[in-house]
């Protein structure tokens, strides 16, 4: 067991923790920080995994570099999009709304610029 | 020259997509066209090389493998290149029409286009299996991007669910791929498939290859994880939705199938190959049976997608441990099912845009009396559902076709069940429309008329779709290209 190993692990961990929250929790935010917990975990995979092969690597490191942005980025998206879609319905899981009114109770949020 | 080339393809749509962040809609019109046809002639230009010289692989920026990013051009990726070129194409021209100029929001769908199309580019073209997950993202984020320019709650609703299962299922190919980093020390698919060939690698877990299929999967909405695709397809803008059913889903699937078919031998599994190719049965005929029962004309079409996406998972079973000659031709068929679908369901979504514009409604049963008033729009829609159906010449009957041929040489029979069913499902789904809009029994009979291009684009794609079965053989041609000699430039 190297260190190397044990962050590999770790990240297996982490995914796993991830992947019951992001499963189980109905709240957005929540969901997108579960998301963020899955890929801490898999970048750590990736790392420790590769050094535990083949020795120090800056390939992986790189690559994880590349991930984080990424995941910024759809971060970023996913709470622009969590924030707008509070304003209009009030709502902050995916639930269904009553049927009958998932399009028309929408119409009045006079739209600004996104 | 194929600097040029290569320069157009990646660097130009990324390019528009700064460009037409600058400008309104209706300026972001004019560039893009601009752009539409400078991507179909470096399009077409990259074909022109590779038919003349074989397929090759291109170090981006001069780059060799294991630092730079490495660049496939072969056949297959060059047939995708050209479908996207004609389909993204259409499908631009399509919204510079059918978008309200007047809505400010709409001025963000020509970025967001560009950064798609420059995603799917670097999703056919790649190598490297970490850049292959830049361009899913890529396409993701903007494919979320454009559904939510609907801009209501609906769609931010469908969004977000999109989004968050595109994320979950590229965290598991990443998760996979990391795995086979550790493994192999490589990035590179051609340099795995090398490596697994050469035989001095020590066999290869399971859970890799399940990782990375199932997280593609997912981006791809096999059943049962194709719960989100059917709100955003439904609710999106149609030309955005012709564009997600069209492309989107191919790229991941279009990554499937590499890894599968380079490693699957080695990776895979007979166990694996048939559950894949269970679950695209079941696709096929639940998704036409829940295309059957929607109310909303635009959830039939988009239901119909997850019906359609099931026929290409029949790869799987049907590549691995088989003769050559099958693997071929599964792989045919296939690469047709692909292309038909993608022009058949375009034409399909923007011709429901028409009638839904026209009827102003969503619902199918709204459709009333619209048969004598937009046939145009409803004949492409038709001619689309027959190459859905695969009913000869279309090009869904010529995959069908080759697909039932590799069923039965392969001795895996019953996958002949499924392409047949498959076929009589959607014809009920497509009759179904067609005898909703010819009730006469209506005292409406105003009809908003759309623009006369935006009746012609989906008889073309359809046209396009229909006549494919008639050149299949130049079309497969194409795809057959095999690498040069040399290997490199």
């Amino acid at each position: 067991m190297t260190p190397s190993l044990l962050y590999a692990f770790a990240g297996v961990g982490l995914c796993t923790i991830g992947l019951y929250g992001f499963v189980r929790l109905a709240h957005l935010l929540r969901k997108l920080l579960a998301f963020n917990l899955i890929g801490s975990g898999v970048f750590l995979v990736m790392v420790g995994l590769a050094q535990h092969h083949n020795g120090p690597d800056p390939v992986p490191q790189a690559l994880v570099l590349t991930g984080i942005v990424v995941a910024i980025a759809a971060t970023a998206l996913a709470v622009v999009l969590i924030r707008r879609y509070f304003h209009l319905s009030g709502q902050t899981t995916l639930a269904e709304p009553a049927r009958g009114n998932d399009e028309g109770a929408s119409q009045s949020g006079e739209d600004r610029q996104r | 020259m194929i600097l040029w080339v290569m320069a157009g393809l990646l660097f130009t749509p990324l390019a528009w997509a700064v460009l037409t962040l600058l400008t309104g809609f209706r300026h972001g019109r004019w560039i893009s066209w601009l752009g539409i046809v400078l991507q179909a002639l470096v399009s077409v230009g990259l074909w022109a090389f590779v038919t003349r010289d074989g397929g090759f692989y291109y170090p981006l920026g001069g780059w060799q493998s294991p630092l730079g990013i490495e660049l496939r051009v072969d056949g297959l990726a060059v047939t995708f290149v050209l479908l996207t070129a004609v389909v993204a194409g259409a499908c631009g021209w399509h919204a510079s029409l059918y978008l309200d100029p007047e809505k400010s929001w709409h001025r963000y769908f020509w970025p967001l286009f560009w950064f798609l199309w420059a995603g799917l580019n670097v999703v056919w073209l790649g190598d490297d299996l970490f850049n292959l997950y830049v361009g899913l993202e890529l396409i993701s984020l903007s494919a979320v991007g454009l559904v939510a320019l609907g801009g209501q709650a609906g769609a931010l609703r469908a969004a977000l669910r999109y989004l968050l299962a595109a994320l979950l299922g590229s965290l598991f190919y990443l998760l996979g791929v990391a795995l086979l980093y550790g493994q192999f020390g490589s990035l590179s698919l051609s340099g795995i498939a090398g490596l697994l060939e050469s035989g001095d690698v020590e066999s290869v877990p399971v859970v890799i290859m399940v990782l990375m299929l199932f997280g593609l999967a997912m981006k791809t909405a096999l059943f049962p994880l194709h719960k989100w695709l059917p709100p955003a397809h439904g609710i999106a803008k149609s030309p955005v939705s012709a564009l997600l059913s069209a492309l989107v889903v191919k790229a991941s699937f279009y990554i499937a199938a590499r890894v599968w078919l380079e490693t699957g031998h080695h990776m895979g599994g007979y166990a694996l190959g048939q559950l894949l190719g269970a679950l695209g049965g079941a696709a096929v005929i639940w998704g036409s049976w829940l295309a059957f029962r929607q109310e909303k004309l635009k959830q039939v079409v988009a239901y119909s997608s997850v019906a359609q996406i099931g026929y290409l998972f029949l790869l799987f079973p049907l590549t691995w441990n088989v003769s050559e000659t099958i693997s071929v031709q599964a792989q045919q068929g296939m690469t047709l099912q692909v292309i038909s679908h993608a022009l058949a369901k375009s034409a399909m979504f923007l011709a429901a845009g028409n009638l839904i514009l026209s009827v102003g409604s969503n619902r199918v049963d709204a459709l009333a009396g619209v048969s004598r008033f937009l046939p145009f729009s409803l004949f492409s829609f038709g001619l689309a559902g027959v190459s859905l159906m695969g009913l000869p010449p279309s090009g869904g009957f010529a995959a069908k076709w080759l697909l039932l041929q590799a069923s039965l040489a392969s001795g895996q029979w019953w996958w002949l069940a499924v392409l047949l069913f498959g076929g009589l499902l959607s014809a009920a789904y497509v009759f179904r429309v067609y005898r909703a809009s010819f009730v006469e029994k209506t005292d409406v009979d105003e009809f908003y008329h759309p623009h006369r291009s935006l009746e012609v684009i989906p008889m073309i794609l359809a046209l396009l779709s229909l006549g494919l079965g008639l050149v299949a053989e130049p079309v497969l041609s194409v795809m057959a290209i095999s690498f040069s000699e040399g290997g490199g430039l």
